[in-house]
Parts: C-alpha cells; structure tokens; sequence
C-alpha cells in the first residue's frame, strides 16, 4: 500500500510538470519559400533608414522597415541586420550637427502645454541640443541598412556622395558621410559589398518629392525648380536639389541599380514612389484656410482693387486671356477665402508693374509649413499679412501646373520601376497604390483603419500612419509599410512570414512640456 | 479611461477540472467538467474523486455542500471533512499571424471544511465552508493582450450553515444561507496604443478591492424510493459581488496625461447553479453516481467597472447558461481501501468572440480518481485527483474598445490550449 502512495505521488509530479502542447507551434510553417534572406540588404531614402518627425533617431531608427522586415527574416534563416550607429545620438533627440554648427534639427513632437509641434528639447522654431557630430566618428562601414535620408536614385551611384568635405558645398550628403566606407564610395558599391542574398530597394521618392516639398522652387524659395522632364537634361550632375530628375535618366539610373542588386543571384523587393497627393504634408492645409468677416474681407479688396483694374487693362489690350484675369482678380470675401500667392506660371506683366498674383485653387497644394507661416505679419505690421495682404512666395504652394509635373514624373518612375522589376522577375510592392488608399482609409488585417491624415488630436492620434513632418510614416506607418512587404513576398516567394501588430506600435509623439 | 476587468479566482483556477484518477488506470482517468467560466468544482476530494458528482450521494460531510438535505443520513452523529487542492492551471496562447506566444501559469489552492452533527432523528444541522468560484491568470506584463489583461487574481469563499429536516421514511429536505466573502484584483494596460506610455512603460492599471461580501442560500430535497436508489436535487443561489470603493492604481501614466488614483465599482455575478441527479447501490461495495448541473452564466452580461473619476470601462462578457453532466463510481474494497473515479464534461459558457484571455475556457472534461484510507473507524484519509482537458482552440475577444480613440480595438485572438490538474487530500473524521 505504501508503494501505492508513492506511486501516486510520483504521477502527480509528473502531471505537475506537465505542460499544454499545441498540435502545431506557431513557427512551424513559417519559410523562406524561394527566398534566401541570409543577407538582407536594404537601399533607399530616409523612408529605408526609418527617418521620422522630422529627423533620424537612435530610437526612430529602430523602427525602419527594413530592420522590420529583418526581424521576421530571422525567423527563416534570416541573418545579422545591422543599421548605421546611432549610439552617438545619446539623447534620442536625432538631428546633425557638421563641425558644431547644427544643420538638421531635432525631432518633432507634440508638446501638450503649447499645443503645437516643436523641436524636442527647441522651440516651435529652433532646434533643441543636437549629440550627432556627423565629422566625429566617420564610422566607414557599410550597413544592411544603406537607406541613406535625402538620396535621389542617381545618387546612389555618385562617388563622392558620402564626402565630408562636400557637405558644406551641398555636393554630399551628411548621412551618408556618417558611415561611407570611403570619401569616394557609392552608396550602392557599399551595399554590394554586403553581398545581398535579398534587397529591397525604395529610391525614387526624393527625385520629384524634393520638388513638390519645396512648392516647386529652388532652395531660394521664389525662382522656380526645373522640371527635366520638360528641360531634357540628362545630366544628373547639372541638376539642382529641388529639381525633378528626366524620367529616362531615373530609368537608366534605376536599371544599372536593380542590375547591380541581382549581380550576385539576390532576389529581392522594389517599391514604387507614392504620390503626393497621398502625404498629409500636401493635404493638411486647405486652400482656403482664411477666416474672414465682411469688413476685414472688404478692407483687403480694397488693397487689391489696383492689381485687379492693372488685370482688366492687361486683357482689354489683349496681353491676357479673359479666362486668366479672372484666375487672377483677387477677391475676399466673408467665410473662408484662399490665400493669395505668387504664381510664376501666370503670364509676366511685370513690365507693366503687375505682379503675378492670384488667389489659390482647391487644385494647389499648401505645404504644411505653411500652416504656421499663414497669417503672420511681416516685421510686426498689421497691415502686412502673410497669405493675405502680403502673397506667399513659390515655396509654400505646389500649384495646379506644378502638380501635374509631380504626377507625370511620378507615373514615369513607377513604370520604369515596375518594368524593370518584372523583366526580372522581382516582387513589386506597390507603395504608391498602398498609400493612396490611405487616403480614402486603409483597412488592415486587423480591421483598423488608417487614413492619410495629420495628426490633429488625441482622437484621431490612433489612426496616423504619419510622423510630424508630414512626410514619413511614424513608427506605427513603418509597421504597417513592413506589413505590407512581407505580403509582397509571401505571394511573389512562396514564403510564409508572421506580420507585425501595426496597432501596439507608437504613433505621435506627446510629451506634457518641452 | 476603460478597463475591462474581469474577475476569476486563483484558487479555484480557472476552470477546474478535476480529474480523478482511478487507481488503476491513472491514465484513464474520467474527465468530469467543471463548469467553466470561473467556477471552480473541487468542494470535497470524496465527491471530486467521482468526477464531482454528489447531489444524491451520501459518503460524507462533503454532503452539507452537494446537497444539504442529504446530510440526516449520516450514519454517524458528528462528521467531519477537511481537504484542499493545489490546482495547476497553464495555458498557452499562440497567434501565428504574428507570430505571438505566451503563456500563464498559476497555482490556486481550493479547500474545503465540512462538519455535521446529528442533533435528533430528523434534524440534521450542518456548516459548510468551501470557495466554489475563483480564478487567476498570469500572463506576461505588457504582452501582446495586455489591453485586456495582465494579471487577474478572483477569490471567493462560502460560509454556509445548513439544516437536513428529514421527513417521514424516504424523504429529506435540507438548506442554508450562505454567506459569501470574496476578492479581486486585476490589472491590465489602458490601451494598445503605446501612445499612453511613458519612457516605454505603457500605462496600466490596477482595481483591487477585498471583503466583498455577500447572501445567498442554498435548498434541496433528497428522495430515497428504495434502498439502493437515492434522487437528489439542490439549487444555489446566485450571488452577485458588489465591489464598491475598490482601489484604482494608475501606474505608468504619461506626463502629458496623468492620472491620479480613484476608485471603481463594479459587480461581478456568482451564477446560480442547479444540479440533480442519483445514485445507486448497485452492490455492497459499488455505488454509482450521476449529476447534471445547470449554470446559470447568462447572468454575466458584462462586466463593468466605473471609477471614481467618471470613467468607465465597458467590457461585454455575453456568457451563455450551459451544463455539466457528470458521472462518478465507488468501490468499497475492503474496510481500510475504498476507490472512486469519475468523468465529467463541462461546457464552457463562453461564447465566440467573447473569449478573453481573462478566462480563457473553452469546453472541457474531466477526469478524476482517488482514494480513502481508513485508518480506523474514525478517521479516514482522502485522496484525489483532477485532470481537465482542454482541445486547444482557435478563438478570439472581439469587443474591447480603446479608451482614447474610443474606437474598437482589433480582435485579439489566436490559439489557445490549457491543461488543468489537481491533486487533493484530506481527511474524514466522524463518531
């Protein structure tokens, strides 16, 4: 009988250490398919490096969706995924710093006691302490990470790009002059160097996205940018900064590119480059965003009833169509009127002393900055009003015409893309088409929907994809771009990789005071 | 803010199931069901070892719990029945969308104490003080359901005195009052939205509130047609614990939305539950005993806390009346070895979508076995044993709201698979 007690006491022990099975672990069918991740390598923009609210950040970083993607692949064989050190950035505020002097600001971040976004550790205007010296450590290694923030598809290919010594002429770009392996290295040569046994490759957005960023004009804010698809300049090296790359140059650029990532057998993922209209830097600003009651609106037109009588006399001496003098007669009126800007696309009657004016159109973009610029006063006098009495300059609209070159541009690059990835047999992840449908709400697995709205309060901060620049995606948007990559490769590589949970990633940041 | 709490014992883990192991075929064990939910069936290692069943059985004081009317039967003027379990409840989570595990592991440890005294023929009084309804889930903080829940400890315990009237030769009827205490303590993250966290802690809080009592009663007949047949029936009560005043500890909340700690009610039912069943001598030494309980959950619409500070937090629990059918047996070998085993199934009153990770229960069945020895006339050992097996099961919680958007949360599912044991022991004791 005493050795039934004991019996059963050995059992209860062995139930005690019993542990609930599942009939299949959950990473039992996760596979590469016909992929090998082994070496992932990923090249583009800021929206490879995980650049957000504003800036790149030793936390922000880890949020790309390359380093995403990397941490599924290692599920199935994937290998190290490193990313250029931020270790330097010992705040996590992000910011570059050339020699001491502050070139890029800190991120952004909502600061709840001002309500409004600011420079974390700044102001709404000036940047807070910056720890990243980009001349101190060059660290000269080449990362699985080479989304470089800034890059256009043929800088990819410059020698020189990652110079420091070309920072300060615009002729390099500081981060990439954080880790070029040499003064004269490419960023593609560094990335090869890697030997990818997988890719992605996300370039393209910079060589138009400058453009429309900066209202279609040139880092002066009023001349106008060239457009090279209409110049037909091939030659990258001739190109301003906020120029349009010809789309037969991005093609060219984006062949040697694909054909230089697949040299060694890698297979991989291109995207496409989203449209503006798709990015709440575009879309946040409406065109009429002035509040204005009779008198105010009958006081202004009274400013403008010169500029519109020159109008009238340019057209009954035949120097303007009828349909352009009235594009132009600037009229307030009570409730919300446009704001008043400089389009250089209208017809130059500056020799008669009238300025090219006209009011803004629901077809023009106001870019985001501006939402802080309009309605100010110029030198404190009330009578000068910025959007108002005193017309915007180029930079702060994409206009209608602007616009359209931005689109052509866009749909140029997304068919070379596409082309190119097909005749090569690589996955397509359609971004630009993804992130259109943010616009109308973008429904994820999970049955939350995502919009391309700017975060405009707690109560929408749950559906932002997008970071406080108004450009790239918060940590959040990156998740979900991620997601929508590993779907791409599931379906073009027979592979079966796991998603990430967009909605336990963070979105805006709020901190109580700044 | 909302949070959605939910209330389950530790001690009574999960759902218990028992199961009892017969001696000789541990591996056969019978599954008897527990009832889900937060019930939690192990009130008497006798009964528990017959896959718990016992609205018409009399062995023992462990009687003043299924059926108080059964307790003018004893033979014996005094009984006494002392006995606890240690409970082991795992469960493991997994969502291969995501590539998510988890898993919670909690010992709970139900006991009971049952004492009778024959005071003439036909009067019978009795006390009864057991936990019939606890449970306690402990995942990892700030995992992939923290928004539901991190951690939830549910305890109650039943006082019941209880009389047995007996009338005329084949009939009795038996009931009390019942006088029920209990705990809870739950904590779970504000959002899933990590935007309410600081310096990467999410916020979460913690509703805590203890001595929570309550009434309730319980009544039943017993009915003896012959000598080898015995009907029971009983009903108890439901009892609904009112937590008021409970403490509401925010923690980790961020700078730019502090909260500072509140109160909460909330009410957590006790469903009532209605067994009948008999048993039957089929020989000197052989009894067989079957049960069919009714619990009513469908009480347990919601569960829903408002805190002091004007809150509240919505959390729809929907679940569904269900049964247990129970079969036990007893062999009396000789007069110092008698074994029990039993089978039980016990439906889970949860329904789909509504399957939190609070309490994650879906149906299960019981198997349970054990043993007495009797070390003389007097005192007697009990021995027991409860396995509950759970299919695993694909389910998910789709009806948690974020308490800043104050929209819907994604559904929060995958797969889960539980196993619970218990081995028991206490001791009889009667003169």
């Amino acid at each position: 009988m005493k050795n039934k007690f004991i019996y059963l006491a050995v059992l209860a022990a062995g139930f005690a250490s019993c542990e609930p099975e599942f009939e299949n672990e959950v990473n039992a069918n996760y596979t590469s398919g016909d992929a090998d991740f082994s070496t992932y390598v990923a090249v583009g923009n800021s929206l490879t490096a995980g650049y957000m609210d504003g800036t790149v950040s030793r936390v922000g970083q880890t949020y790309s969706f390359p380093n995403l993607l990397a941490q599924k692949f290692a599920l199935v064989g994937g290998g190290a995924f490193t990313q250029p050190s931020y270790a330097d950035d010992v705040s996590g505020f992000g910011g570059l710093k050339l020699y001491g002097n502050i070139i890029s600001g800190t991120r952004r971040i909502i600061d709840a006691s001002a309500g409004g976004v600011e420079y974390i550790g700044g102001t709404a205007d000036m940047s807070g302490p910056v720890d990243i010296e980009i001349s101190n450590p060059l660290q000269q290694t080449a990362y699985n990470n080479m989304g470089v923030p800034g890059a256009k598809s043929f800088h990819l290919l410059a020698p020189g790009y990652g110079n420091i010594a070309g920072v300060a002429l615009g002729q390099s770009n500081p981060y990439f002059v954080r880790h070029a392996t040499s003064p004269s290295a490419t960023v593609l040569g560094d990335a090869m160097s890697k030997n990818p046994t997988f890719f992605t490759n996300w370039i393209g957005a910079n060589d138009v996205l400058a453009y429309a960023t900066n209202g279609g004009a040139k880092s002066d804010g009023v001349t106008p940018a060239d457009d090279h698809n209409v110049t037909g300049n091939l030659n990258p090296a001739t190109y301003g900064s906020n120029d349009i790359t010809n789309a037969n140059v991005f093609a060219s650029v984006y062949s040697t590119i694909v054909n230089t990532l697949i040299s060694g057998g890698a297979k991989g993922v291109v995207a496409t480059v989203p449209s503006v209209t798709s990015i709440p830097y575009f879309t946040t600003v409406p065109f009429n965003p002035v509040p204005l009651d009779n008198a105010t609106a009958a006081q202004l037109n009274s400013v403008y009833a010169a500029y519109n009588g020159g109008l009238d006399l340019a057209f009954s001496n035949g120097l303007i169509t009828n349909q352009e003098r009235l594009k132009r007669k600037v009229n307030f009126v009570a409730g919300k009127n446009p704001v008043v800007i400089v389009d250089s696309d209208l017809t130059d009657l500056s020799g008669l002393g009238i300025p090219s004016y006209r009011m803004t159109t629901s077809q023009d973009l106001i870019v985001l900055p501006a939402s802080s610029f309009i309605g100010t006063l110029v030198g404190g006098n009330a009578s000068l009003i910025n959007g108002v009495s005193v017309p915007l300059s180029n930079k702060w609209v994409l206009t209608a015409n602007e616009k359209a070159k931005v689109a052509n541009a866009t749909a140029a690059y997304n068919a070379a893309i596409v082309s190119i990835a097909n005749a090569n047999g690589l996955a397509v992840a359609d971004m630009n088409q993804i992130m259109n449908q943010l616009v109308g709400g973008l429904r994820i697995e999970t049955g939350q929907v995502y919009t391309a709205n700017y975060f405009s309060g707690v109560a929408n901060e749950w559906k932002v994809l997008f970071s406080l620049d108004g450009v790239h995606p918060n940590a959040r948007g990156y998740a979900v771009i991620a997601n929508e990559i590993i779907k791409v490769i599931n379906r073009h590589y027979n592979s079966n990789l796991p998603l990430h949970n967009a909605g336990s990633f963070p979105g805006i940041n709020i901190v109580g005071s700044n | 803010m909302r949070l959605r709490f939910y209330k389950q014992r530790k001690t009574n883990t999960f759902y218990i199931m028992r199961k009892l192991l017969s001696l000789t075929l541990l591996a056969l064990a019978g599954s008897t069901a527990f009832a889900g939910g937060y019930r939690v069936s192990i009130q008497g290692q006798k009964q528990l070892a017959m896959g718990h069943t016992g609205v018409a059985v009399v062995n023992s004081a462990e009687v003043a719990f299924f059926n108080p009317a059964g307790m003018v039967y004893l033979d014996k003027k005094f009984n006494l029945s002392v006995g606890a379990n240690a409970l082991f409840a795992n469960v493991k989570f997994q969502n291969s969308t995501y590539n998510w595990t988890a898993e919670s592991k909690n010992v709970g440890t139900p006991f009971s104490v049952y004492a009778t005294y024959k005071l003439n023929d036909w009067l019978t009084a009795g006390l009864a003080v057991y936990t019939p309804y606890g449970s306690a889930v402990d995942w990892d903080q700030d995992w992939e359901g923290a928004h539901l829940v991190n951690n939830i400890d549910l305890q109650a315990i039943f006082v019941q005195p209880s009389v047995s009237i007996r009338m005329g030769e084949h009939f009795s009827l038996g009931g009390g009052v019942i006088y029920a205490s209990g705990s809870v303590n739950l904590n779970r993250n504000l959002s899933m939205n990590p935007l309410l966290s600081d310096d990467g802690q999410p916020s979460d809080v913690t509703i805590d509130a203890k001595g929570i009592t309550a009434w309730g009663y319980t009544a039943g007949f017993m009915f003896n047609p012959t000598d080898k047949l015995r009907i029971g029936m009983n009903y108890r009560s439901e009892i609904i614990m009112e937590a008021r005043d409970g403490d509401a500890i925010y923690n980790d909340t961020p700078t730019f939305n502090p909260l500072a700690n509140t109160t909460f009610n909330a009410d957590l039912p006790l469903p009532a539950e209605l067994t009948v069943g008999l048993s039957y001598q089929v020989t000197d030494k052989w009894l067989l005993a079957f049960d069919y309980n009714r619990t009513m959950w469908s009480a347990y619409e919601a569960l829903d806390v408002t805190f002091g500070n004007g809150t509240e937090s919505l959390n729809p629990r929907n679940y569904q009346n269900v049964s247990t059918y129970r079969v036990g047996t007893q062999y009396k070998a000789n007069d110092k070895f008698t074994f029990r085993a039993g089978y039980y199934f016990d439906e889970s009153p949860v329904q789909d979508g509504y399957f939190a990770p609070e309490t994650p229960r879906n149906d299960s069945m019981g198997y349970t076995g054990g043993l007495t020895y009797q070390v003389n006339s007097k005192l007697g050992v009990d021995f027991s044993f409860l396995y509950l097996h759970f299919d695993e099961i694909d389910n998910s919680y789709n009806h948690s709201t974020d308490p800043i958007s104050g929209q819907p949360n994604p559904d929060f599912g995958g797969t889960y698979k539980s196993v619970v044991f218990s081995p028991g022991i206490g001791i009889t004791y009667g003169f």
